[in-house]
């Protein structure tokens, strides 16, 4: 059976336990709803969640292990000249799934029949020429082993399958009985179907705390593989970034640190006055109209995807900053550039900068104003003198906060900031970043047992604990120096 | 008092002392300062929404040639029987060659002077698209064989360029793809009505195409999993984030646990994108084994990117519903679940209602991490319905749109522009919404 009609039959049933178990309770207290402890639907409900709880965890947790299970006793059985390293086994098993995958598509197309393709073997049949047939390309000829092995992992497949049908359906039948014949007039419906409830809100929150575990597992395991094959030192401390998929490569992070951190300063020169100026004339000066106006307009850019500053960056600040800046003061003619990336970028983070200041300055009480205007200072004054210092905490905050979006940005530097790793003082050279590396290191064919794949990883980790320690900065900046009014 | 005495130096407040004027010109320096960043920002918001216009709209029109082809029985169906398992054996080589005779003799009835081309290079200005299409046409019904149909095949995509003016006799003459004798043809082409520019559905209707046929490039495969990509992250993402925002704010306890929470929810709104790619990666393909390129691991992780925005975008709505309402309800005897559910979720709908279509539209835009779990792969093939479909490979609008900018070809800029223009359609249409909801349903209290 497959997973949908498991679902759907499971879904019936839950259906069918609503209903009998409302059914029960009402006719437990003869059809005179005020005499049951809760109204009649909860125990309705309760009865839906006792089919669909135990079954739905038990198709889940099935559909996670099973997998495990045949590789592992797959792998176990395959002679041990195919599973010399990591890598080796990955590609058996790659090629078990895949022939297996194969044999499935055959069978269905009728090009086999289900006994031939169990019993068959590779002295008798060219199993290559005949998935050919059904439209499955293999890269080489089937070995026996791999045939066997492949047989055997549809046999557990199926069996496995079966066995799942049996057991959530096991469990959404006892599920149904148990529901159902605990609906009486005395049972606190309400008050277990709200206690699922509540575990559920609990369950969704934890989310949260998964995925950054899963964030921080899933790279720290990959990164320590990669500091088993590559010294730590030299990745940390290396002037040199040369990755080679043939072996023998230097995996400095520096200098695309160096470019990473260039790109961030070009960007914070760009968007911090910009955006902090806009902030003030929106806060201080403008007429209500224009702010109404001038506000969304701005936000609109923080609107617009990053691929899209990308395709501007390559299109059309690139070539243009190198046709009237770079080449005519002979500093470069590439297009893609520190400068380049880092003025898009700037672009891109004047609304996120604008806004924070906004909402910043306008915290900023009104009696501190009308104190420095009876004092007889201007208005420039005023919020030089008494409301950049009282905001100064939530703009370095809004700052550094910019400096690690700037930082993690991915697609603007990938289109516009080039892809050689150097140590360059010009900001018109094209310097490339660590997140361009990692799209680089990761898309395509990908080897996990290379080092050259898994120092994005470890580049992942680096730029991860930056911009988090940049942000818990400068949340301990906003909450440390913040002044407290009234 | 005489009048001698109020000669004295005590100025007047008629005139400003240089002092003064000092500073009114610092404050006039300083607003204009104000003024100068604001116009900075705008313009260059225009500059690049007029580029991105400029260069784009094109892309919605194609140049096509209609002409008539005869469908030579001795070309298509050798043996002559209709038999469709042997007509499969003819390639698009062949078709190819019926289109370019077919072209020729077009041209010769139309007496259009051929400039010296030879009929290689004539047929040059048919897409090498064209072929397959006619193919699948014929194979799909083989009695068309023998007969003269009419056919509107896509022109090359250098043809199209010079009808949109992207390709000119100068830049011809170093294209090894194209001769300025072929563009003078194709504007006698022109004239006499057999070449001409239309709107061009296919572009999004049509698969990626490689990069020797820009022309037959289009958004149908990126169109689907965007729109797969939508589903499926607001099935996932949105009663995850509601659920987790209705706990945080109206059940959780002070304790460790929803500490933790609050502090990760805020961290993981601040996470580079990339990094949620690399966990989609290693996560849901490396550990769980869901195919590559899916829209299901793409939707998995923008959910997970997604869902810090709509937590937080909930958790207001819900913190902006008064308490007097929760109070009569549990007066009444409602339980804590059912003044939630009951009352304060509804009223708090219009709010969770806006933050998700902004929590949608930025998930719309994302593309670096769908870079890294390989929905950048070149996908031919239109993903099949739900629920397998969800499982095919597939593209999305921002993917698709960075990866035929990358390509040599200028041809695949336009037609960039062309997506950047049709997703931005999207993200204004869904903020539109946004704010419409937020008008219709807002409520003051």
């Amino acid at each position: 059976m497959s997973v949908l009609m498991l679902l759907v039959v499971t879904l019936a049933l839950a259906l069918a336990a609503f209903v009998l178990a409302r059914q029960r309770a009402l006719a437990s207290a003869k059809g005179s709803s005020r005499d049951l402890h809760s109204l009649p639907n909860y125990y309705g409900w309760n009865g839906s969640i006792w089919v669909l709880l135990p079954a739905l965890t038990g198709l889940v947790l099935w559909l996670i292990v099973q997998p495990m299970v045949v590789e592992s006793r797959i792998s176990g059985n395959l002679p041990a000249q195919l599973m010399t390293d990591s890598a080796a086994r990955e590609l058996t098993m790659a090629d078990v799934r895949r022939v297996a995958g194969g044999l499935d598509t055959a069978v269905a197309a009728g090009a086999l029949s289900e006994d031939s393709s169990g019993s068959m073997d590779t002295q008798t049949t060219d199993v290559r020429a005949l998935l050919a047939q059904v439209g499955v390309a293999l890269g080489g000829d089937v070995s026996s082993e791999v045939l066997a092995a492949a047989q055997e992992y549809r046999v557990m497949t199926a069996w496995g399958a079966a066995a799942r049908s049996v057991l959530v359906l096991a469990l959404a039948v006892a599920g149904l009985f148990w529901g159902v014949s605990r609906a009486n007039k005395d049972f606190r419906a309400r008050n277990a179907v709200e206690r699922v409830i509540l575990g559920l809100l609990v369950a969704a929150s934890s989310i949260a705390i998964l995925t950054t575990i899963g964030i921080v597992g899933s790279m720290a395991t990959e990164t320590f593989d990669f500091f088993t094959k590559y010294p730590l030192k030299d990745f940390f401390f290396s002037l040199t970034w040369s990755p080679n998929f043939k072996g023998n490569s230097d995996l400095g992070m520096l200098p695309l640190l160096w470019g990473t951190l260039y790109v961030t300063v070009v960007a914070l020169i760009v968007c911090v006055p910009v955006g902090l100026f806009t902030a003030i004339y929106l806060a201080e000066y403008a007429s209500k109209a224009t702010r109404a106006w001038v506000k969304p307009l701005i936000e609109v850019i923080a609107g617009i995807p990053t691929v899209v500053f990308g395709i501007f960056a390559l299109v059309t600040v690139g070539p243009a900053l190198r046709d009237w800046i770079a080449a005519p003061l002979g500093l470069g003619d590439s297009g893609s550039s520190v400068m380049t990336a880092g003025l898009v970028i700037g672009i891109l983070n004047i609304p996120f900068i604008s806004s924070l200041s906004d909402d910043i300055i306008n915290a900023v009480p009104q009696s501190l104003r009308d104190g420095s205007f009876g004092l007889g200072a201007t208005k420039s004054e005023t919020v030089r003198q008494v409301i950049l210092p009282a905001a100064l905490p939530g703009i370095v905050g809004a700052v550094l906060m910019a400096a690690s979006r700037a930082i993690g940005e991915t697609m603007v530097v990938v289109m516009g900031a080039g892809a050689a790793a150097q140590l360059s003082m010009n900001p018109f050279d094209a310097m490339t970043t660590m997140t361009v590396k990692i799209v680089g290191q990761l898309t395509g064919d990908t080897d996990f047992s290379a080092p050259e794949t898994l120092v994005a990883f470890a580049l992942g980790m680096t730029l991860f604990v930056i911009t988090l320690g940049l942000n818990i900065f400068a949340l301990f900046i906003v909450r440390k120096y913040r002044e407290q009014y009234e | 008092m005489t009048a001698a005495k109020s000669a004295d130096p005590v100025p007047s407040i008629y005139t400003t002392s240089p002092a003064m004027q000092r500073r009114n010109a610092a404050e006039t320096r300083f607003r204009l300062y104000g003024l100068v960043a604001i116009a900075l920002s705008l313009s260059l918001l225009a500059v690049m929404l007029v580029t991105i216009f400029r260069d784009g709209t094109s892309s919605f029109f194609q140049a096509r040639l209609s002409y008539t082809v005869e469908l030579t029985e001795k070309v298509l169906d050798p043996k002559g029987n209709r038999n469709r398992d042997e007509m499969t054996k003819v390639t698009t080589v062949g078709y190819g060659k019926v289109l370019s005779a077919g072209l020729m003799a077009t041209l010769e009835a139309r007496n259009i002077d051929l400039g010296g081309l030879k009929p290689k290079e004539v047929a040059e200005l048919i897409s090498k698209d064209a072929a397959g299409g006619l193919r699948a046409k014929v194979l799909a019904d083989p009695a068309l064989v023998g007969s003269t149909i009419e056919v509107s095949v896509f022109a090359a995509g250098r043809v199209d360029g010079f009808l949109k003016g992207r390709v000119t006799m100068e830049s011809a003459k170093l294209d090894s793809n194209i001769s300025p004798e072929q563009l003078e043809l194709a504007d006698r082409m022109r004239t006499a009505g057999i070449l001409s520019s239309g709107w061009n559905w296919d572009f999004f209707t049509n698969p990626d195409a490689s990069d020797q046929r820009p022309e037959a490039a289009g958004l149908g495969v990126a169109l689907i999993g965007s729109l797969y990509l939508m589903i499926l992250v607001a099935l996932m993402c949105v009663p995850v984030g509601v659920a987790a925002s209705i706990y945080l704010e109206e059940f959780a306890p002070k304790n460790t646990l929803t500490d933790a929470i609050e502090v990760n929810v805020s961290n993981l709104a601040a996470v580079p994108s990339i990094v949620y790619g690399i966990l989609g990666l290693s996560i849901f393909i490396n550990v769980f084994g869901l195919p590559q390129s899916s829209s299901l691991v793409g939707a998995l992780v923008i959910s997970l990117m997604t869902l810090p925005t709509i937590i937080i975008a909930t958790r207001a709505a819900i913190r902006a519903v008064p308490p007097s309402i929760r109070d009569a309800a549990l007066g009444v005897g409602a339980s804590k679940m059912q003044t939630v559910f009951h009352h304060v979720l509804p009223l708090a709908m219009p709010g969770i209602l806006t933050g998700t279509i902004l929590g949608l539209a930025a998930g719309l835009g994302q593309s670096a991490p769908l870079l890294l779990i390989g929905m950048v792969a070149f996908v031919d093939n239109h993903p099949a319905p739900p629920l397998d479909g969800f499982l095919d490979p597939a593209t999305a609008l921002p993917v698709q749109i960075y990866t035929w900018v990358t390509r040599s070809d200028p041809a695949f800029v336009e037609r960039s522009n062309g997506a950047i223009i049709v997703l931005l359609a999207f993200l204004v249409v869904m903020n539109l919404l946004a704010i419409l909801a937020r008008r219709k349903f807002e409520r003051r209290w």
